[in-house]
């Protein structure tokens, strides 16, 4: 059972997701494998990194469009349906910025529920965590939570199936690290909560 | 169509720049020598891929410069290869001179590029000045505003380039494009475009039956030489307008030279090239809703430059705000596609407003509200007559 | 007339006649030549032949070959000249 399904009664609208992350911790290809999935769903979709400067450890941001129809729009996200925050050290200013009202937050996080509310500060917003970095480190040996991501994503938010990112998974990644990546999000599929 | 795309198509998230790797593929070409410049590189690293997993037969020369990536295009092409390069900025700035030449040699190359900003100050970023600075070259231009249409494009630029023998350029956002995912049709069938662009016999070279190629002309054949070239360039409109349609009924998949917008019953026409167009659709479709009457055009085919499908734009507007992402320096009027629309309509009597507007330079973002604002302005017809620079800091 | 300037037929520049913008010609003294052939290496037209006509210098030495300048296209740039090891080229002022 998806737990928020998507409303877009607007013509050519879409939902449009942000993707924060650290340099190397694979924003960028999180955001097109949920697109690729997306697009082997028979959906329209757009992915794309940030047209800025991008330096490794500095924080990153991708974005992801999905729609039922052709995406019309090239202008940057500037109010998300959702972000998806890959390293809890980013400041929450930066992830918060331009969420739309009642928007959702997917976060990589082993904190608790009272922790993260308290640090979020917005009584609108639907908050999922995942702690991306534990499955990562179980399935992967090392701290590249994107794939992780990529499947707490879908649960919380339908925008492709599980067999899809499967497969997306497995064109992005060499065949020796692609079956790890994929048990990993499927273990994040899995093990993402709801906190409201 | 769906049952056509179901049996020869795959459907595959892809860049921009990932779509011309498989088109250059799908045209199965012959030779590629390119030199990496972003944001042009994946191009070549996806057609070297093909190259080694056997997908592709071609030979990859590397060079070490982009003038000498169109010099090796040149060479294979004048050997009979099919020949493919891409480039971007500095690299298209650099490969200048041998435009002209190959062009002046009628040589049937295909050559995509990502457009992109020129130094200084140093810009990796999307803008066409690069595109722009090359329209005296020759060089049939096509600009597209979608990854399928980039794959689409360049198989009908093999077909242009073969039947006109002038070469082709096809040019998308830097970034904007070359770096998005989205959706593409690919061919499954291998070949599937072997009768759209037949291997037709031309002059080459060949120690058998020697020629010379790239000769000295003077001063009593030059200008014969060029004017065959002009008239060839005016072979390549309809050449386009035909590669496009035939294309269209293979395949079921057509732009025009010009394609509109919600242009009927419109008081203004925004008029652009490239992929800000989708961000201008949104933006019509958002102020239509509002009852806001506002159209919009794009220019696909840049040269030659498509007189008659912009006449019966013209003719049904009553007016047009033109944004360009690039500049000619020096006139009152400096976007170039501005500066080429008033041009033609001096030469056939055509009067209505046009407003020029100059946006995105070095990817200073549109969003659809500087659209909707720029629509307001020019509705209001409260707009200078020289080019306005969008939300410039002065 | 053939697109993009295409010279159709092959080994037609030797329809073209370099030869008639010397304004000095070079004249090999077939005494002094040695039949060494560094001016047929360098002759950028190509304007040195190597013929087949005998000739016996003063000292007595009988050459089976010719070293000779075919003036249609010698253009009279004095590199055979510079480049004869025995000077056996003079470079004279080409009278008309
Ligand atoms: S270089 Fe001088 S010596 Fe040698 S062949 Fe020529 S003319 Fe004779
Ligand atoms: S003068 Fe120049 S062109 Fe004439 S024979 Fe000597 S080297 Fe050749």
């Amino acid at each position: 059972m998806p737990l928020r399904t998507i409303i877009r009664p607007i013509l050519h609208t879409s939902f449009e997701l942000r993707w924060h992350g650290r340099g190397g911790q694979g924003a960028v290809t999180a955001a097109i494998i949920v697109a690729e999935a997306a697009i082997f769903d028979e959906k329209y979709a757009q992915a794309f990194p940030e047209f800025g400067a991008e330096r490794r450890g500095a924080p990153v941001k991708a974005y992801t469009r999905v729609s039922e129809q052709q995406i019309l729009t090239r202008s940057p996200i500037i109010a998300p349906d959702m972000v998806v925050v890959l390293d809890t050290s980013i400041d929450e200013k930066i992830y918060l910025d331009g969420l739309k009202v009642g928007g959702t937050i997917l976060i990589n996080s082993s904190k608790g529920k009272s922790e993260l509310k308290e640090k979020i500060e917005r009584e609108d917003v639907m908050i999922a965590k995942v702690d991306a970095t534990h499955i990562a480190m179980d399935e992967l040996g090392a701290a590249i939570v994107n794939t992780a991501m990529v499947g707490a994503l879908i649960k919380v938010t339908p925008l492709a199936k599980l067999d899809s990112v499967s497969e997306a998974i497995r064109e992005n990644f060499k065949p020796k690290i692609a079956e790890a990546n994929v048990k990993a999000a499927g273990r994040a599929y899995n093990e993402v909560e709801v906190l409201n | 169509m769906e049952t056509i795309a179901k049996s020869i198509w795959k459907r595959l998230p892809l860049s921009s720049n990932y779509a011309v790797a498989y088109a250059a593929r799908d045209s199965d070409v012959d030779e590629i020598a390119a030199y990496p410049i972003t944001p042009q590189t994946t191009v070549v690293e996806k057609l070297s891929e093909f190259i080694a997993n056997g997908e592709l037969l071609a030979e990859m020369v590397h060079v070490e410069s982009e003038h000498s990536a169109m010099s090796a295009s040149i060479g294979a092409s004048a050997a009979g290869a099919r020949a493919f390069t891409a480039t971007s900025s500095q690299g298209l700035e650099l490969m200048h001179e041998l435009l002209h030449i190959a062009s002046g040699m009628r040589l049937p190359i295909v050559m995509s590029v990502a457009a992109r900003a020129l130094s200084a100050p140093l810009s990796i970023w999307g803008d066409y000045s690069d595109v722009m600075n090359t329209r005296d070259t020759s060089w049939i231009t096509i600009i597209a505003s979608s990854a399928q249409e980039v794959y689409d494009s360049i198989v009908q630029a093999y077909r242009i380039a073969e039947s006109v023998m002038l070469p082709v350029m096809v040019a998308y956002d830097g970034f904007m494009m070359s770096h998005t995912y989205e959706p593409v049709f690919v061919s499954e069938k291998a070949g599937l475009f072997r009768d759209y662009i037949p291997r037709k016999g031309r002059v080459v070279l060949d120690t058998k039956k020697p020629v010379t190629m790239g000769a000295v002309a003077n001063p009593d054949w030059y200008y014969e030489t060029k004017y065959q070239q002009v008239k060839a360039m005016s072979d390549a409109y309809g050449l386009s307008v035909e590669a496009d349609q035939t294309f269209s009924k293979l395949y079921g998949r057509g732009y025009g030279l010009v394609e509109e917008y919600n242009v009927d019953n419109s008081e203004l026409v925004i008029l652009t090239y490239g992929g800000i167009f989708g961000t201008v659709k949104q933006a019509v479709d958002e102020m239509r809703e509002q009852g806001i009457p506002v159209g919009a055009a794009r220019v696909r085919l840049f040269r030659p430059f498509p007189l008659n499908e912009l006449r019966s734009l013209l003719l049904k507007s009553k007016a047009v705000a033109v944004l360009d992402r690039s500049f000619s320096n020096g006139l009152p009027v400096s976007g170039p596609l501005a500066v080429e629309l008033k041009s033609m309509m001096n030469s056939y009597n055509i009067n209505v407003p046009v407003y020029s507007y100059i946006v995105g330079l070095g990817q200073r973002t549109v969003t659809e509200a500087d659209i909707s604002k720029i629509a307001s302005q020019a509705l209001s017809s409260k707009v200078s007559n020289e080019s306005i620079y969008w939300g410039v800091r002065e | 007339m053939p697109a993009g300037a295409v010279i159709m037929e092959p080994g037609n520049s030797a329809e073209r006649f370099t030869g008639d913008w010397r304004t000095f010609k070079p004249v090999i003294n077939q005494d002094k030549c040695t039949r060494c052939l560094r001016c047929w290496v360098f002759c950028p037209e190509p304007a040195i032949s190597i013929v087949d006509r005998q000739y016996t210098s003063s000292s007595g030495r009988a050459w089976k070959n010719s070293v000779e300048i075919n003036y249609d296209y010698c253009k009279g740039c004095g590199i055979c000249v510079e480049e004869c090891e025995p000077k056996a080229i003079d470079f004279i002022e080409e009278v008309k």
